[in-house]
């Protein structure tokens, strides 16, 4: 595929030889990515990680975006099994930022990267990449299309409590909008069997997101009841300055997590967060330290979900 | 110039309905006649061209919305590039965007525009002068000296005018000069950010959308403006069911209001846009299929006036960029009429009236002379075989530009000759 097309669409599945979404993946080819992580989370925790696996092997971490955690997690991931990673930050306040992608991926190709980790503000960013360049590239977030290894270790961290997706209730609260990490959450816990529901705000929830088998709510007293997953989503700070959400304090007064809502839901309901968290905004502290947030967790299952992304790439083997 | 004799074509010369197996003769540049009858025989020294009995003669093709680069976009397309794509396409006269750089909101560069497509000695082109200074939206162009100069309507190209007053001080006094007014129509602060029709695709790929309602909203408030200003107002790319509604009733109650659509809109649907395909990336986006169906309808009941390629050049480097960002707009010359054709061949509008769309009704919007076969009209000729299949490749296309969204498309029907002023300059023996 090129900028032309020929024929490929969005509803058929990416090239293996990258990780650009979830949309279109079938569980065929998620729980052996789960299952694989899971092996490497018990490695990781012995610290007994296979560090001949990747030898020789170059991961190139290009974020146009900065992200520490991200970028952090899978520069752990890929030295964990061996590769030599590298970390390049391209400023994005280049106005031809699609120059800049191109360049740098004819420069890329020239230094015989075998992983590139991508990171762009701009929905497509890496899937554009990837038609230029010869090395896997795995898209660490774009724009607000997907960010696949958050879904993949959201799902991780899920299937450890409950042993299964089937029967699970999800609710993603928040910014649905601009946001990556609802989308593809969305495409992997509805493919695993999972109910998801969405809710937020009108102006932050997207009217045709039903389409993507999902139900709508704008209230979390509607939305909350009786799920076993809460995934809260990160609200940026500009978006609540009157033009979709008046003010951070009404946003946090009738969307904010607090323990009244979250007792709503199923006793032992787990609450999620991709991270950074905004305290006081979308999530009382109180609910982000207690006993169901699994928010640590997220962030260790990252690093495990991410050797296996690597792991599996790097083999050639079966990915979407 | 050599005499030239059409034999054994079909005719088609919606203007006078002419619609017959036929022979025509130009004479001296010019049509000398269309019912030569089958005895006489062939001028002394004329070249003869045999239509075998299949192919369609009609006038040379109008097409009422271009861009071309040329002033200060020339690594895109040139004046002559475009006009060696248009005689591919078997088009003879554009008109052309006045969003340039400079714009044309001056006398000298109308005429400038005019003189370059005389110099190609292939097309002819009728400037479109800026409706404001710059195409800025604000301060009126001279429009009487635009109209003098030959400055054919008034657009700001691919801006709307946001503005409610200023729309409707535009209209007001344009109305003077008997101007014509070409909206863009899309609620300008709607559309802002936007590039993808709102909807399941848009959400799923994560890029921003325009509301479809974006169009109906701005004819709305235009249709209004229309009616109390008397101003003679057009609505160029028609995309949406709701838009092309609202203009079916404003016609029916009588307003002086027309409209053209461009094939992409009629011939493709949102979907084409999969996998961030930035070639596919136009102003208005692609529509959901409902719209698409709908443009269909307005095609055949005769709401739409004209259909026009809405031809925007862009360089590789100007798509090869992240959806968002990357330029919108496609080539559209040299399709114009294999895809009007595909709405014959699929049975939605008869031969005479596809012709029609692209011949004489959009001259008459403009007011132009261009796409007849009268006796006396210059011969600007299209000479086509419509059951001629080919495969639009991106790369291989005529002229400069090459961003076509209809890349891959398999199509029927084909230009064998285009005639300018009685001389070929599209064709096996181009001249």
């Amino acid at each position: 595929m090129n900028e032309r097309g020929h024929g490929s669409n969005v509803f058929v599945n990416t090239p293996a030889r990258h990780l650009l979404g979830v949309q279109g993946m079938h569980p065929s080819r998620i729980t052996p990515l789960l299952d694989l992580a899971e092996h490497y989370a018990l490695l990781n925790r012995s610290r007994k990680t296979p560090r001949d696996l990747l030898r020789g092997r170059t991961l190139i971490n290009l974020f146009f975006e900065d992200s520490t955690r991200t970028r952090t997690s899978f520069e752990l991931a890929g030295k964990r099994l061996g590769a030599d990673v590298v970390n390049m930050s391209v400023a994005s306040s280049s106005v031809n930022k699609g120059e800049t992608l191109l360049d740098t991926a004819a420069t890329l190709n020239a230094m015989h990267t075998d992983l590139l980790v991508v990171r762009h503000a701009q929905s497509g960013a890496p899937a554009l990449l990837a038609q230029k360049v010869q090395a896997s590239v795995v898209n660490a977030g774009d724009g607000t299309h997907e960010h696949p290894t958050q879904a993949l270790l959201d799902a991780l961290t899920i299937r450890r409590h409950f042993g299964t997706f089937e029967g699970l209730t999800v609710a993603i609260c928040g910014d649905v909008s601009h946001s990556r990490v609802a989308r593809s959450n969305i495409h992997l816990l509805t493919a695993m069997g999972c109910q998801v529901r969405v809710v937020g705000p009108p102006t932050l929830v997207p009217g045709a997101i039903g389409a993507l088998g999902v139900s709508i709510h704008h209230t979390m007293e509607d939305g909350l009841r009786g799920v076993d997953v809460v995934m809260m989503l990160r609200v940026q700070r500009e978006r609540m300055k009157g033009t979709q959400v008046p003010s951070a304090r009404e946003y946090f007064r009738f969307y904010g997590l607090d323990s009244r809502r979250l007792a709503l839901a199923k006793p032992h309901a787990l609450v999620m967060h991709p991270g950074p968290m905004n305290r006081g905004v979308e999530i009382d502290s109180r609910v982000a330290d207690s006993d169901q947030s699994v928010i640590r967790e997220q962030v260790e299952m990252g690093v495990a979900v991410r050797m296996a992304v690597l792991d599996t790439l790097a083999r050639g083997g079966e990915s979407a | 110039m050599k005499p030239v004799l059409f034999e054994n074509s079909r005719l088609i010369d919606p203007a006078s309905g002419l619609d017959r197996p036929g022979r025509l003769l130009v004479q001296g540049g010019v049509i000398a006649g269309t019912d030569l009858p089958q005895a006489e025989g062939a001028p002394e020294g004329a070249e003869v061209i045999d239509g075998g009995g299949q192919l369609v003669l009609c006038p040379g093709l109008v097409d009422m919305r271009v861009t071309i680069g040329e002033p200060g976009f020339e690594y895109r397309e040139t004046v002559l590039s475009a006009a060696k794509a248009a005689v591919a396409g078997g088009i003879t006269t554009i008109a052309v965007l006045p969003n340039t750089s400079p714009t044309i909101d001056n006398p000298a560069l109308a005429r400038l525009l005019r003189a370059r497509g005389e110099e190609t000695g292939l097309i002819d082109i009728l400037p479109y002068g800026a409706l404001t200074r710059g195409c800025a939206g604000t301060e009126m162009a001279e429009i009487g000296l635009l109209a003098e100069a030959g400055a054919i309507a008034f657009t700001d190209g691919p801006h709307a005018i946001a503005d409610s007053r200023t729309m409707r001080q535009m209209l007001t006094y344009a109305k003077g000069f008997g101007a014509l007014i070409v909206q863009h129509p899309e609620d300008p602060s709607l559309a802002r950010g936007g590039c993808a029709t709102d909807g399941e695709l848009a959400t799923r790929l994560g890029l921003p959308g325009i509301p479809a309602a974006a169009e109906a909203i701005l004819i709305a408030r235009d249709l209004r403006l229309a009616r109390m200003t008397g101003g003679r107002l057009h609505f160029g790319h028609v995309s949406t069911a709701e838009g092309l509604d609202l203009i079916r009733r404003a016609k029916a109650d009588g307003l002086r209001v027309t409209c053209d659509t461009a094939p992409p809109y009629f011939d493709l649907n949102e979907t084409v846009i999969g996998d961030f395909r930035t070639y596919a990336k136009l102003s208005p986006p692609l529509r959901a299929e409902a719209d698409r169906r709908a443009v269909c309808a307005g095609l055949a009941d005769g709401t739409i006036d004209a259909i026009a390629s809405d031809h925007m050049p862009c360089d590789a480097d100007d798509k090869r960029q992240p959806f968002a960002v990357a330029a919108a707009g496609g080539t559209g010359l040299c399709t114009l009429l294999a895809v009007t054709l595909a709405q014959v061949h699929a049975g939605n509008l008869d031969m005479g009236a596809a012709i029609a769309l692209l011949t004489h009704r959009p001259a008459s919007v403009l007011g132009s002379s261009a796409g007849t076969l009268a006796v006396g009209a210059p011969a600007d000729l299209c000479l086509f075989n419509p059951d001629t299949g080919w495969i639009v490749r991106a790369g291989d296309l005529p002229g400069k530009a090459q961003n076509t969204p209809f890349d891959g498309r398999a199509l029927e029907g084909r230009v064998v000759g285009t005639w300018k002023k009685g001389r070929r300059v599209f064709g096996a023996q181009a001249a």
